[in-house]
Parts: C-alpha cells; sequence; structure tokens
C-alpha cells in the first residue's frame, strides 16, 4: 500500500531467484519451485508403492514388484495389475487434474475461492450423473453404468461450462461477470441435484450421494486409460500458460501493456480448466476438496504470489492416493474417497492457517 | 510482504464501476420505499395463495377473526400466516447476512454459510437425527443453532490466529477448510445410515413448509438481534472496504468492526438455517442484485438485501406451492431455478457494481 520503491520492494524478497544458463537461452527459477515438486512427486511414489500392496490381501514388495514386471503368481499379478495398479493410477491422475486445474481457476480469478465448481463443471457432471443414476433407475448396469455414466458426467460437465462461458461473454470475458455467472448457475445446478435426490428412491438416492462424494470404488483401465490419455494433451498445455499466468495475476491492464493478448490468454485458461476438470470429474466423481483446498495448501508449500501449477497437482494427486490408502486398509468397506480426502487434508490446512504468517490475498 | 501482498485485490475491484443505478439518496429513499410496499404486497401474496383455493374474502376474515368456523381458518391462521412470518424473517436475515458476508470478506463469492455456519448446522442436524432419531424440522432447531455457532467461532479462531489476525482470505480459508471437513463427515454418516440420508435428504433442500408459529418464535429474537448489529455494523463495513490500514487511520476499531460484523452473520445465518434448512442462493445472489442498485454504500445496501431477500424467498415460496399442485416444491430449489437466469441477465444487462 505504501509507496515502497520496487528496488526495496525486490532486495527484501526472501529467497533471490537463481539464473540458469545454457548457451543462449536462460532463465530464472526459485530453489522452492524445484524442490517442493521433487520432494511431492518422491513422496507420490513412495505412497504409491506402498498402496500397491496393502489391502484386503496384503502382497509383499518383492511379490508386487515381480507381478509389475510380468512375474509372480497369477493372484497376485491380477489382483496387482487389474485391480490396484488402475485405482491407483487413475487417483494420481484425477489428484493431477483437479489441482492443476483448481490452480488455474483461481489463478484466472484472483480469487481462493474459485474452483471448477465456479465455471459450472462440477455442478453439469454432477446433474449428468444423478440423472442418469436416478432416471436410469435399477436398470442401470453392464454398458450402460460404465460408459453411460461418466459419459453423461463429462458432457453435463462440458454443456454447463460452455453454458457459464456463453452467457458470461460480452465482447470478451470479463473474470468478475465469470464468477457471478458461475456461482449462478452452480446454485441452480446444485437445486437441481438436490430436488432429484428427494425425489428418487431411497436406494437410489444413497447411489448417487456417493457419486456425488467422488468415489474411486471399481474403477479400473476402462477409466484410467482415457484419463492418460486427455492429459497428455491437457498437462503441458496448461504447464505451458504459467509464464502467461504470472503476468496475468498483476490485472488485465497491466498484462496488456505487457504485450500478454488477455481475451485469448484467458479464453485458453478456462478451456484447459474446463477440459482437466471434466475428465477427472467424468472418472472418479467431483472430488470438490483438492480443486479448492489443494492449491491453497501448495501454494503455502511453495511459496510465491499464485499457487503454482505442478506441485498443485502433485500435492493433489499424493492426497488422493494416500486417502485412497486409508480408505481401503484403515476405514470399513469402501467409503468413498471424497470423505477421507477432505478428512485428511483440511485439518492440514488449518494448521497451516494456524501457524501461518502468510497475508497473501490469493 | 505487507505491501506486495496486499495489492493483487486492488486492480480486480477497480475495474468495473462503483455505483449503483440510483445515485441519489432521495433516489434510493424513494426506491427503499417503494420496495417496503412491494414486500407488503408479496407477504399478502402469500398469505392468498396456496396448494387450496381460498377465496379473498375467506382469508381476510380467518385472519381478523380467529373462532371462525372451518378448515380455511386454520389452514390461514396455523399454516400460511407462520410460513409467511418465517419467510419475512429468514429473508431479510439471508439477505442481510450475505451483503455483510460479502462486505467483509470483501469477496463476491462470500455467501454468509462460508464462516462454517452451514456445515455445523447440517452436521448437528446429521447427528441429531443419526443419535437421536430426530426426524422433524421443528425438532432440528436447537441443534442447528448450536452447529451454528460452534462452527463460526471455530472458524474465527483458527481464522484469527495466524501471525495477520482475522483478515477476510484467513477467515475465508478457514471457513472452507472447516466446511469441507465437516460436510465430509455429514457425507460419511448419510453415506453408512441409509436412514439418516432418507430424513437429512428434506432438511437440506431448505424449505419453509412445515414449521410451525412455535419456530418462527424460536429463530425471531436471534433475527432481530442480528439485524440491529448489522444496521450498526454498516457504516464501519464501509471504512474497512477502504483497506484496513486506512479505516485504522480513520479512528476505526478494526477488531471491534470485524467481532460485530461475525456476531451479526451468525445469528442472523444461524438462525434463519436452523428454521428452514441451507438456502445458499438468498446470502449469495441478493447482495449483487441489491449492490447494482444502490451501489457499494453498506448503509443503503444492507437495508436493501434485507427487502429484496424477502420479495426473493416469499415469491419463490408462493411459486413453488403453485406450480406443483396439490403437492409443493421446496423454496430452495424454485429459487435457484427461477432465481438463477433471473440473476444472469442482470449480470449481463450491466456491468454489476464491485464490491
Amino acid at each position: 500500500m505504501t509507496a515502497t520503491a520496487p528496488t526495496r520492494t525486490a532486495a527484501r524478497r526472501p529467497r533471490p531467484l537463481q539464473t540458469l544458463r545454457v548457451g543462449p537461452v536462460s532463465a530464472t527459477y526459485r530453489r522452492r519451485d524445484l524442490l517442493v515438486p521433487v520432494v511431492l512427486a518422491v513422496a507420490l511414489v513412495l505412497v504409491s508403492a506402498v498402496s500397491l500392496g496393502r489391502g484386503d490381501y496384503p502382497i509383499s514388495t518383492v511379490d508386487v514388484l515381480r507381478s509389475l514386471v510380468g512375474l509372480g503368481e497369477e493372484t497376485d499379478r491380477f489382483i496387482v495389475l487389474e485391480l490396484r495398479a488402475p485405482r491407483i493410477v487413475v487417483a494420481v491422475l484425477v489428484g493431477i487434474a483437479l489441482g492443476v486445474s483448481g490452480a488455474l481457476v483461481q489463478t484466472f480469478a484472483r480469487n481462493p475461492l474459485a474452483s471448477p465448481d465456479v465455471l459450472g463443471v462440477t455442478g453439469g457432471a454432477s446433474i449428468g450423473a444423478v440423472a442418469v443414476l436416478v432416471l436410469g433407475g435399477s436398470s442401470l448396469s453392464g454398458p450402460l453404468a460404465s460408459i453411460g455414466l461418466p459419459g453423461a458426467a463429462l458432457a453435463g460437465g462440458l454443456v454447463m461450462a460452455a453454458l457459464v462461458f456463453g452467457l458470461a461473454w460480452r465482447q470478451g470475458i470479463d473474470g468478475y461477470r465469470l464468477v457471478l455467472v458461475g456461482i449462478a448457475l452452480s446454485a441452480m445446478a446444485q437445486a437441481v441435484i438436490r430436488y432429484l435426490l428427494t425425489r428418487s428412491d431411497i436406494q437410489l438416492a444413497a447411489v448417487a450421494n456417493v457419486w456425488i462424494t467422488g468415489s474411486l470404488n471399481g474403477r479400473d483401465w476402462d477409466q484410467a486409460v482415457p484419463l492418460a490419455l486427455s492429459l497428455v494433451v491437457l498437462l503441458p498445455a496448461a504447464l505451458a500458460l504459467g509464464r502467461t499466468l504470472r503476468v496475468l495475476q498483476f490485472g488485465d491492464e497491466t498484462a496488456t501493456a505487457l504485450g500478454v493478448r488477455v481475451p485469448l490468454a484467458q479464453g485458453v485458461t478456462v478451456v484447459v480448466a474446463v477440459a482437466l476438470a471434466a475428465v477427472a470429474v467424468a472418472a472418479a466423481g467431483p472430488i470438490q476438496f483438492v480443486a479448492l483446498v489443494v492449491p491453497q495448501i501448495a501454494v503455502r508449500l511453495a511459496g510465491g504470489s499464485r499457487p503454482p501449477l505442478l506441485a498443485s497437482g502433485l500435492l493433489g494427486a499424493l492426497l488422493l492416493v494416500a486417502s485412497d490408502l486409508l480408505a481401503r486398509t484403515v476405514l470399513p468397506d469402501s467409503f468413498p474417497v471424497g470423505v477421507v480426502t477432505a478428512v485428511v487434508g483440511a485439518p492440514y490446512l488449518l494448521w497451516l492457517l494456524v501457524r501461518g504468517r502468510r497475508r497473501s490475498t490469493l | 510482504m505487507a505491501q506486495r501482498t496486499a495489492t493483487p485485490a486492488a486492480p480486480a475491484a477497480a475495474a468495473p464501476p462503483r455505483r449503483g443505478l440510483l445515485p441519489g439518496a432521495g433516489s434510493r429513499l424513494l426506491g427503499l420505499c417503494l420496495l417496503l410496499a412491494l414486500t407488503v404486497a408479496v407477504c399478502a401474496l402469500s398469505i392468498a395463495v396456496g396448494t387450496r383455493s381460498i377465496g379473498l374474502g375467506t382469508v381476510w376474515h380467518a385472519l381478523w377473526n380467529a373462532h371462525a368456523p372451518g378448515d380455511e381458518t386454520v389452514i390461514v391462521r396455523q399454516l400460511r400466516v407462520p410460513r409467511t412470518l418465517l419467510g419475512v424473517l429468514a429473508g431479510a436475515a439471508l439477505g442481510v447476512a450475505g451483503a455483510l458476508m460479502q462486505g467483509h470478506t470483501r469477496n463476491p463469492l462470500g455467501d454468509p454459510g462460508l464462516l462454517g455456519i452451514t456445515a455445523g448446522a447440517s452436521f448437528a442436524v446429521v447427528l441429531s437425527i443419526w443419535l437421536l432419531h430426530l426426524n422433524s424440522a421443528a425438532g432440528y432447531v436447537w441443534f442447528a443453532l448450536a452447529g451454528a455457532l460452534l462452527g463460526s467461532v471455530a472458524v474465527y479462531l483458527v481464522g484469527s490466529s495466524g501471525r495477520g489476525g482475522a483478515t477476510p482470505v484467513s477467515l475465508a480459508l478457514a471457513g472452507s477448510a472447516l466446511s469441507f471437513l465437516l460436510f465430509a463427515l455429514v457425507q460419511a454418516i448419510t453415506i453408512r445410515e441409509t436412514t439418516a440420508l432418507d430424513a437429512f435428504r428434506f432438511w437440506v433442500v431448505g424449505a419453509l413448509a412445515g414449521r410451525g408459529s412455535d419456530v418462527v418464535v424460536q429463530v425471531a429474537p436471534f433475527i432481530v438481534v442480528g439485524l440491529v448489529l448489522a444496521v450498526v455494523n454498516a457504516p464501519a463495513l464501509n471504512l474497512l472496504g477502504l483497506g484496513e490500514d486506512v479505516a485504522r487511520g480513520l479512528g476505526q476499531r478494526i477488531w471491534l468492526a470485524r467481532a460485530v460484523g461475525l456476531l451479526a452473520i451468525t445469528l442472523l445465518t444461524g438462525a434463519a438455517t436452523a428454521a428452514c434448512g441451507p438456502i445458499a442462493f438468498v446470502g449469495l445472489v441478493v447482495p449483487h442484485v441489491a449492490r447494482a442498485v444502490t451501489g457499494p454504500d453498506h448503509r443503503w445496501l444492507v437495508p436493501w438485501s434485507g427487502l429484496l431477500g424477502i420479495v426473493f424467498l416469499l415469491l419463490a415460496d408462493v411459486l413453488g406451492r403453485v406450480v406443483a399442485r396439490p403437492g409443493e416444491l421446496q423454496v430452495g430449489i424454485v429459487l435457484a431455478v427461477v432465481g438463477a437466469p433471473f440473476f444472469i441477465a442482470l449480470v449481463r444487462r450491466r456491468k454489476l457494481a464491485a464490491l
């Protein structure tokens, strides 16, 4: 607020930037920007490895490794490769997608309370899935259940996001207007879901209730492969946006002056964020905590002025895999992972807030 | 650090206009009187219209004669009047609480449930259903109120214990983290206990129906106190909007203004949620509509939000009684489904006054 000269602000910065030069190419980075993702990635690999061996039928580390390379007993191979591995892969991919999507939206809207919900993805996807569950009734089985449900969720999410985007469009996209249109449509979606829940048979309502919490139960390669293919395209696109986002956070005018084509950058950011959230929600249901809170935890771990994309994604994946491990081993029969995620993650954010020294706005 | 981190909010807030449709005090006062008249008319509509068609003459007669014979008297006096009163209380409470919440957090996404109030109330209600096997809206009231109070106290403690004190962002984040935690526990219980889900799903949509006059009497004192506190808090909120440093420089005691505001929000939202279930839409959207008219001056915004909240809630309730005869649609659903397109049309028509 006070008139501090930019040079003094730079001088008081706690960690100086590191410089990397390779021939004519040079880049600056902060040590924590590299350190935090590396630590998170290592933790993710470790927890995933533990998760492969644990469950109702424990398998030793050696047997897990043998199964992974195609050796070992057939039972072990089946359990590791067909039951546990796809589930863990889905958890990792969904966590990455939701974490990155949340970080993108929060940076774009410059608002720590924004999440893909605000873009309508979650609401639309939930309407699609709950409608299929409730209206499809007990006849829902076989191909309709395995393709129809995620398909309806994906379609619902994309349609709703397009609706939010279209209704907010008036000679360009204004972040504030987009958020307002988004909250109105999300409220509407919530109301429709609750109405469908009151109207349906209680057994179906219970199934739908599990879906809208977000669950990894029974996920196999059918979900993992399309998700992985989408992320191969979307994730590089999101990471490539990082530099532009760093400029966008200073405000539209400043960004324009610095040479960013603001409408284009905003449009691409929204499309990538929506697509990431939509594929994740279609695979595992709306695990809202990851998209909203994980970027805020990540920014507190990594420092900096906005949620870091890569660290948010890795932290989301770590949280989901760890929660899934807890849900499968400690808790009674097949608790949806969406519940565990919030119960594990929320106290951590509360603790960070209690001892935190940040007063940041984002 | 403080200098660097305080700036990012400014560019976002500076872009949209900071004036409403009615710039002058005279026109705002006139508008407020018209809105008051509209509120009275909507109350009359809410008493006159219902699932059962009763002639206007009969309704009028029943209103003034407690002992008039016939079912109509019972319907009007024991069903429609308490329901309308509850609508008035809840609508005003949620509208005002929303305006305060968005002012205190300086965030257009701030809904009055953000302080952990809705989550606390929901958790308490689901516990009372699960452990005590309660299943009537009137039975939940005290549990919901206690849960709402505990939730907001917890959020305030966490949000204010960091190094920077109770800043808008730390409060909002503490609120959303605690809400997630409590809602996860609610989900856990409803997933395990299908009977609890069966009762809970009807509470969580939000409704005015089936709450007798005893519920109205129970929550009215909380809402009245909350409304008074909100009116007292409005001028201070204008100063806080200039930034905490400026407000402090102008002689405002920051912690007092925050505490009064948060207490008002807690009382208003807690009581309304306890009586009707969570009706998020009023608190979230009505302040934006009111701000479009009055601009960001909270001395006008608070009364406008309250009256608009009443009008929205009662109109939605009446609509819900009419569209699905002989059944009813719960007011929370009608509000969101009808209110959202209206709100979007408003957002598209003009650049809304920012916070």
